[in-house]
């Protein structure tokens, strides 16, 4: 029970921090009608960045820095180089955030080298949040923080107490992307700017021949999403992992993301961060084998089948290429996406 | 091969974006030969039309048939592969292929070299010298290897009637033609309609009325997704409804008034 | 046949210009003959005059790379389907081919040379399955699947040892079953021929096929895919089809690998191959049907021969496309043919100076930044041997402030120095354009 309450937890933490990257990257897409390439590098930026300014400063600063020197970056980029671009086409635009990514990529090694760096989460965060003690004999309870080691180890042989924490960061990282988002909705459903921006993602150049900005609107718009991928790698880059690969291996999952979801769609790229963020986390924790998965299900597997390689795999081992194998059989079944809306 | 009297009927179509429905019950019967022109006020649904019947989207509703065979849910292709064509008002060409390609590639399939790939296209005889009479006929022989993006206005049109034509479609649609053509323009490209589609059915979305009364044999209105008349010139011409259509009640009831005062 | 081809009355034909045009006789294209005797000879000649073991190596990965490259273009150039996914088909082909060599060895009787085409059906089996879901959708969904499944295939590679060989690959020797002729593609020359004889016939047979009805339509996909729908063809049918047939060629390409390599590894399927493919072929230039032979070439180079020179390589290649996509998109092929059109006019002659100033303020801008960034990788990975280190020639200290401004105002210098003569040249170049246009139209009004 317990296990799946924290598993549950963890996966739609996970799923959030897809969403903030997701969303960003829909955004933009809506907007520009280019798929950045690069979100995950700004990601892995802002991870890098993040470090760098905590061991001067502390995280808190970092947390707040970061992500505008990454959405600096980013507005950046947009103003001397996606838009000369952007006159050839979808195609040249799509090649030049491949460009920037690997560039990112080559720098970021560069600057802070190849092996992966300890961005510890500040000391407040570093503990669980709160901790599930599951006890055979006293039932479930909740201790907030960690839960002392004489509630954990039961005297009594005969007993068995459970405890699952539920790590700090990950609430944190929940925490931050809800109230990101909120501050997001916000700001495009209650401002000018927002109204203007939701205008211009569907009809740029009428809004432009209303008198707005619309190239800064542009650049404001890639920004932002720069600078909401930029803060959730602050985050990722603390709870997880900070190293070079960071970028490829979420950007993957976020391209899927929003396939999936359907792409241009904002309720879309919910829906699929939050299912994929779970299923990944559920799948990792995992152990059993395909071949135990499959007979659960009253498929009999025979002896000389369950030793295949195929089969003698556990779930927490396939866990990776689950986004993918969403991602196919989404193609075949629905290629629209869950909840697609525009065309690429 | 036709099993009906019609080329192409319209039976009780309806289409509807969302909750906005702009084709509310057209119906029409198009004889095979016949020069029809559709006029109608601005947003009465008449790209909407050629759209429905030409496979870019379904209808919500009711029938086409094309020579004795439903084709509302079929694809473009499909359509096209029974014989039916249109044209784009805004001019739809492959932009870095020649004049010369681009009327080739009209052909090909009703050539029947489908997706052949062991057969070299200069040796496709019967498809080059095609291309070439249809570049004659459409008169840009001179600019044979120009890029279709290179052409003027007025050659990318000619060219977007040309690959129209290319693969023999015995129903022809053609949407606005001559949208955005000067005087002279228009009077030749009118021309070029009339020699190409000698023998089809053609149908055709115009505002120019000189174009519209010199041109068709019939004339059908489009007003608010309905049909509301469709008949000869002039036979249309004094029909009130269009009249009102085109004038707005208010102003028909003025002009009543005073020829009822005068 | 529902449709006939209908013939416009007489009166509508106006009679032929030239007696000229009711021949069927055309000239035969010289030019045509040349271009094709030119490479094939390069292709025979090349390792006699390159002897060095390295060459004859780095001639026989050119030899691959072309393959890859053209099938490639084939997608993307010919058909405006960007795949990110490439590596798939040339990787999965590899790892067959490679079972198959060693079935070769266990006695099955195949000859070694036809390996290549038994990667290229292996290639063209895997493009019907994924490319069945790949060109369901065009354009930018399109590029994210092949992503997937690039992703997929990478991760799945270290799932099933059987086939994949797990963490070290999997081995073959080339040198098995019966040798034909005294040949047992054993030295590497030997391989080399077989590799040059496989690029000559692959390279032809994507040019024929460029020049047939399908590669005529899946050129209209790419400029229109829309119209095309409307004369008569399925758009996502000769996606498909293009699709199949580049996988075959990506197949060879692949098995070509296994023969030249003995070795299969999980990166032959993953995202650092095809990148490159990518990379390297809009470098070269996608929208001519030599620019990737081009970028193969230099892919190779890059990878065998700068990687020794500097370990910034992949920085320096990945901000030389950034400036490619925004400057020149057409790539290495394109800006050829513009000058060959230029020079038709006669007019290159102008544009000397302004081209040795671009060189030169190039070469100084980017020796400025060189600098600096030699200098981070040299405190990065070599920091054991102290701050000084040699930059052409120049000493430097990668912990003194004097290198580092020394070398961001050559940078900085080189930079304004670059956007004058860029300037300069834009002018003249725009010039030269309008004359060329001008020309043009007065020859078409005679």
């Amino acid at each position: 029970m317990e296990f799946f309450t924290i598993s549950m937890l963890n996966g739609l933490s996970y799923g959030l921090l897809l969403f903030m990257l997701s969303s960003g990257l829909t955004l933009i897409f809506s907007m520009m009608g280019v798929l950045n390439f690069a979100h995950a590098s700004f990601y892995m930026l802002g991870a890098y960045i993040a470090y760098s300014i905590a061991r001067l400063t502390g995280f808190w600063p970092a947390l707040v820095v970061a992500p505008l020197v990454v959405g600096a970056l980013g507005a950046l980029f947009e103003r001397t180089c996606l838009r000369r671009v952007h006159k050839f086409g979808h195609v040249p635009e799509l090649l030049i955030t491949f460009g920037l990514a690997y560039v990112i990529l080559e720098l970021v090694q560069l600057v802070w080298g190849r092996s992966s760096l300890e961005f510890q989460p500040p000391e407040v965060l570093r503990g669980p949040a709160f901790t599930l003690i599951n006890s055979s004999v006293d039932g479930l309870r909740l201790v907030w923080g960690a839960a002392p080691a004489a509630l954990c180890s039961a005297a009594d042989a005969t007993v068995r107490v459970v405890c699952s924490p539920f790590p700090a960061t990950r609430g944190f990282m929940m925490l931050i992307a809800l109230v990101m988002l909120l501050a997001l909705w916000l700001m495009l459903t209650r401002t000018r700017i927002g109204l203007v921006i939701q205008s211009a993602l569907t009809h740029p150049e009428m809004v432009e021949s209303l008198g707005h900005n619309v190239p800064r609107v542009f650049m404001l718009v890639f920004g932002a999403g720069a600078a909401l991928a930029g803060l959730a790698g602050v985050i990722g880059g603390s709870t997880f992992i900070t190293e070079p690969a960071m970028a490829l291996s979420v950007g993957s999952v976020i391209f899927v993301v929003v396939v999936v979801g359907g792409m241009g769609s904002l309720t879309g790229a919910f829906l699929a961060s939050v299912l994929i963020g779970v299923i990944q986390t559920f799948a990792v924790a995992l152990d059993y084998s395909v071949a135990g998965l499959i007979s659960s299900l009253g498929v009999k597997v025979s002896a000389g089948a369950a030793d295949h390689s195929l089969l003698k795999l556990t779930i927490s081992q396939v866990a990776p290429i689950l986004p993918y194998l969403f991602l196919v059989l989404i193609l075949i079944f629905r290629p629209k996406g869950l909840l697609g809306t525009r065309e690429g | 091969m036709t099993s009906s009297a019609y080329a192409l009927e319209l039976k009780d179509l309806r289409k509807s974006f969302g909750k906005t429905e702009i084709i509310r019950g057209a119906n029409l019967a198009v004889k095979p030969g016949e020069r029809v022109a559709i006029i109608g006020p601005n947003g009465a649904g008449k790209s909407t039309l050629f759209n429905l019947i030409s496979g870019r989207f379904g209808p919500s509703s009711g029938g086409i048939v094309l020579n004795g065979k439903n084709i509302e849910n079929l694809s473009p292709f499909e359509i096209s592969r029974m014989g039916l064509a249109r044209s784009f008002q805004v001019s739809n060409l492959f932009t870095r292929l020649s004049v010369f390609e681009n009327l080739r590639c009209g052909v090909l399939w009703s050539q029947g070299y489908k997706y052949s790939f062991w057969k070299f296209l200069s040796k496709l005889h019967d498809a080059n010298e095609r291309a070439e009479q249809l570049m004659k006929m459409i008169k840009l022989d001179k600019k044979r290897d120009t890029l279709a993006m290179n052409l003027t206005y007025a050659e990318q049109r000619a060219l977007e009637i040309g690959i129209t034509i290319a693969g023999g479609a015995e129903v022809v649609l053609l949407d606005e033609p001559t949208a955005g053509m000067s005087k002279s323009e228009t009077r030749r490209f009118i021309e070029l309609i009339r020699e190409v589609t000698v023998g089809k059915t053609l149908l055709t979305v115009e505002h120019d009325m000189g174009v519209v009364f010199g041109l068709a044999d019939k004339i059908a209105v489009l007003v608010y997704g309905e049909v509301i008349a469709f008949d000869v010139p002039d036979a249309v011409r004094a029909n009130a409804k269009v009249q009102e259509a085109y004038l707005g009640s208010v102003l028909a009831d003025q002009q009543a008034a005073e020829a009822g005062v005068h | 046949m529902s449709t006939t081809v209908t013939t416009p009355t007489p009166a509508a034909v106006p009679a032929p210009t030239t007696p000229a045009s009711r021949f069927s006789f055309a000239p035969l294209n010289v030019g045509r003959f040349v271009v094709w005797g030119l490479f094939t000879l390069v292709l025979a000649v090349a390792p006699l005059i390159f002897t060095s073991s390295l060459s004859i190596t780095m001639l026989s990965q050119m030899g691959i790379a072309i393959v890859a490259c053209l099938s490639f273009n084939m997608l993307l150039g010919q058909g405006g389907m960007l795949s990110f996914g490439h590596a798939v088909y040339t990787g999965l082909a590899t790892f067959v081919a490679i079972h198959v060599l060693n079935a070769i060895g266990g006695g099955l009787p195949i000859p070694v040379s036809l390996v290549p085409l038994v990667g290229g059906v292996a290639g063209m089996l895997f493009a019907v399955v994924l490319g069945f879901v790949t060109t369901k959708k065009a354009g930018t969904p399109f590029a994210m699947i092949t992503l997937g499944i690039g992703e997929l295939v990478f991760a799945m590679s270290l799932m099933i040892p059987e086939f994949f060989g797990g963490e070290g690959g999997v081995q073959a020797n080339r040198v098995v079953g019966k040798a034909v002729l005294g040949i047992t593609f054993g030295p590497q020359i030997q391989v080399y021929y077989l590799l040059a004889i496989y690029t000559l016939i692959c390279t032809a047979a994507m040019f024929a096929f460029t020049q047939t009805p399908l590669g005529r339509m899946l050129n209209a996909v790419r400029d229109n895919p829309e119209r095309v729908e409307f004369i008569g063809y399925s758009t996502q049918r000769v996606r498909y089809i293009a699709f199949i047939i580049a996988g075959f060629f990506a197949g060879i390409a692949g098995g070509m690998y296994a023969l030249n390599f003995e070795i299969a590894t999980a990166e032959v399927v993953g995202a650092a191959r095809s990148g490159p493919y990518l990379l390297f072929t809009f470098l070269g230039g996608a929208t001519f049907f030599f620019g990737p032979i081009i970028g193969a070439i230099l892919m190779v180079v890059a990878f065998v021969l700068l990687s020794e020179f500097t370990k910034a390589w992949l920085l320096y290649l990945g901000l030389i496309f950034l400036f490619m996509v925004m400057y020149a998109p057409g790539g290495i092929a394109s800006l050829i043919m513009m000058n060959l059109r230029v020079a038709a006019y006669g007019k290159l002659r102008r544009l000397w100076g302004s081209y040795l100033a671009l060189a030169g303020t190039v070469l100084v801008m980017l020796a400025g930044a060189a600098a600096m960034i030699e200098m981070v990788y040299h405190l990065q990975l070599n920091a054991a041997l102290g701050p000084n280190l040699r930059f052409i020639g120049v000493p430097l200290n990668a912990e003194g402030l004097d290198s580092w401004v020394g070398a961001a105002f050559v940078t900085v210098v080189g930079l304004a120095m670059f956007e004058a003569t860029r300037r300069v040249f834009a002018r003249q170049w725009g010039e030269i354009q309008g004359e060329i246009e001008h020309e043009i139209r007065r020859k078409e009004a005679l």
